[in-house]
């Protein structure tokens, strides 16, 4: 069962992600994005871990794909035309890759059985973000409030 | 006798699972799904064709005329010729248009509200989908809404669509924000994320008579009635269906679509009425729970049905009386009036629950929510109700 719905999940993912880098519409790749951040969420459900999965849903769907969506939309000019590759984007693509291979290769989770712990429960997860992570959250949440009233001078009419 | 009717239809899953005993699990998992899904849309779909002849109904009571009368008795049968109507008519898709988005959006509208309804529970043993964190899953679901308007806006490749859905995604992400806080205090005091919890929490009786919903506190009366509100946004009900409207942009991000596409559209609509009021049912007004203890022996679901359509009844009554409003006022009251008052329900929340959560907490949870009620009309009360309206881009 979980073997099949692996393999499904996986290669609906891996296709959205490959529509997202490849296709000419900019809008069918922001929304084959979100189709892939669907699938992670999956794998996220698929382990156990809900809250992950449904935290997922929630920002990359309902706020980045969003938020992906209006720039097209409001930055939309000449959609259609190709400008051939653009070569200034490997060298970041190159070293992310890099980064990204380095720290699996280094993790042991891929070497050792991974010992049996309890499913985390969403209580728990609050629990330590509450207590242990308490200040980072604090810091966090400060940020966003800074960018949000950042955003809000960016567009507030100024009385003539 | 009243318990075995009460889980008739658990009886009835288990009994039709049993057929499979000895087959390999994933087969019995599947099927267990596969029976929940079925029972859900039957019953859901049934109560759409339903409200929507009975919403018809109401609404020509209000303006005083008869309504849909002529199919069948009391024009019941009315759904019936609408869906083939609907069915048989021409789908007509723009030759403009982007096929592809244009055809997903109403499917994953529909679909995210149908999956919504998977984690209310309906009755005893009777939630179909029971995860530990329900609460956010329903919101989650209903987060990939504003994706799908804003396919069908863009899909459509017009304006009228566009505009639509960006006045749909407008409003229903500032009155996302009250939405999700008003759910705060009843996660708080419950201290769980799942909806099974929360109406276990709802079971008791105050004196042995007044139930323990959360809508006799002042918080919860509050919270509901903001919740109440927010989810007539979500939906885009009257008075908040600017997206629609159909004095300004045809029908929003609904113009280019006919047919079986619409009809889509609108069920979605409703499902996720359906969704909302069933999610304040659970969160507010004790779920399943019935009213008193000498009630107990009517099943549970049946209480779920009832207060699930007073609900939808008062969704008809705001209809049929309120006029539509202005985006501008929309805006305002999400982020001036009610994200205010929804964090004043959260702090009011905690007052009752270190007050003890008895008489004094009560109290004091009310003078909280007042307070601030009374704070904030004298605030942004501006005194210019009735003035000539100021036009700023047309002279």
């Amino acid at each position: 069962m979980n073997t099949g719905a692996f393999i499904v999940i996986a290669i609906v993912t891996l296709s959205a992600a490959m529509a997202a880098a490849t296709l000419r519409k900019l809008m069918h790749a922001a929304l084959s994005f979100a189709l892939a951040v669907i699938g992670i969420a999956a794998f996220f459900f698929l382990i156990g871990a809900e809250f992950v999965g449904l935290a997922l849903v929630f920002i990359y769907i309902g706020a980045v794909a969003v938020l992906i969506v209006f720039t097209i939309l409001l930055t939309r000019r000449d959609v259609q035309r190709d400008r051939g590759l653009n070569w200034s984007g490997v060298p970041i693509a190159a070293s992310v890759f890099a980064g990204l291979t380095w720290s699996i290769l280094n993790t042991q989770s891929t070497a050792i059985v991974a010992p049996h712990i309890r499913a985390l429960t969403v209580k728990q997860i609050g629990q330590t973000l509450m207590t242990t992570y308490v200040w980072p959250m604090q810091c966090v949440g400060l940020l966003l409030t800074a960018a949000l009233i950042g955003a809000l001078l960016l567009v507030i009419e100024e009385k003539p | 006798m009243s318990k075995s009717i009460d889980q008739i239809f658990v009886s009835a899953k288990h009994w039709l699972l049993s057929w499979l005993d000895g087959s390999p699990s994933w087969l019995i998992q599947i099927t267990s799904s596969l029976i929940s899904i079925f029972a859900l849309l039957a019953v859901f779909l049934t109560l759409f064709a339903l409200m929507s002849v009975l919403e018809r109904k109401i609404l020509a009571r209000i303006q005083n005329r008869y309504g849909p009368n002529r199919v069948g008795p009391f024009g019941l049968f009315q759904p019936v010729a609408d869906g083939i109507k609907m069915l048989i008519k021409e789908d007509i898709v723009p030759a403009r248009a982007d096929k592809s988005l244009h055809f997903l959006a109403p499917i994953l509208i529909a679909a995210a509200a149908i999956l919504a309804l998977g984690v209310i529970p309906y009755g005893r043993n009777m939630a179909p989908f029971a995860i530990d964190g329900g609460i956010l899953f329903f919101f989650a679901v209903g987060s990939t809404t504003e994706l799908a308007v804003f396919m069908a806006g863009w899909g459509s490749n017009n304006k009228f669509s566009m505009l639509g859905a960006m006045r749909a995604i407008a409003q229903m992400f500032s009155y996302e924000l009250p939405l999700l806080v008003t759910v705060l205090p009843v996660v708080m005091v419950v201290g769980s994320l799942s909806p099974d919890r929360i109406v276990a929490a709802q079971a008791e009786y105050t004196y042995g008579f007044a139930p323990r919903w959360f809508v006799f506190t002042p918080w919860g009366a509050a919270a509901f009635l903001l919740f109440f509100v927010s989810g007539l946004v979500e939906s885009n009900r009257t008075p908040f269906d600017v997206p629609e409207g159909e004095s300004e942009i045809v029908a929003g991000h609904m113009t280019e679509y006919s047919g079986f596409k619409y009809a889509t559209f609108f069920m979605a609509e409703y499902i996720g009425m359906f969704a909302i009021s069933g999610l304040g049912v659970t969160l507010f007004l004790g779920g399943w729970h019935a009213p008193a203890r000498a009630l107990e022996f009517v099943p549970s679901y049946l209480w779920f049905l009832g207060k699930l359509s007073v609900l939808l009844l008062v969704y008809v009554w705001v209809r049929g009386t309120l006029p539509r409003m202005r985006i501008d006022q929309i805006m305002n009251l999400a982020w001036k009036f009610m994200l205010p008052m929804a964090f004043t329900c959260v702090i009011a929340a905690a007052v009752w629950h270190y007050a003890g959560r008895g008489l004094r907490g009560w109290l004091w949870s009310l003078i909280v929510i007042a307070s601030v009620y009374i704070v904030l009309s004298i605030v942004l009360d501006t005194r210019r109700k009735f003035a000539p309206r100021v036009y700023r881009f047309a002279e």
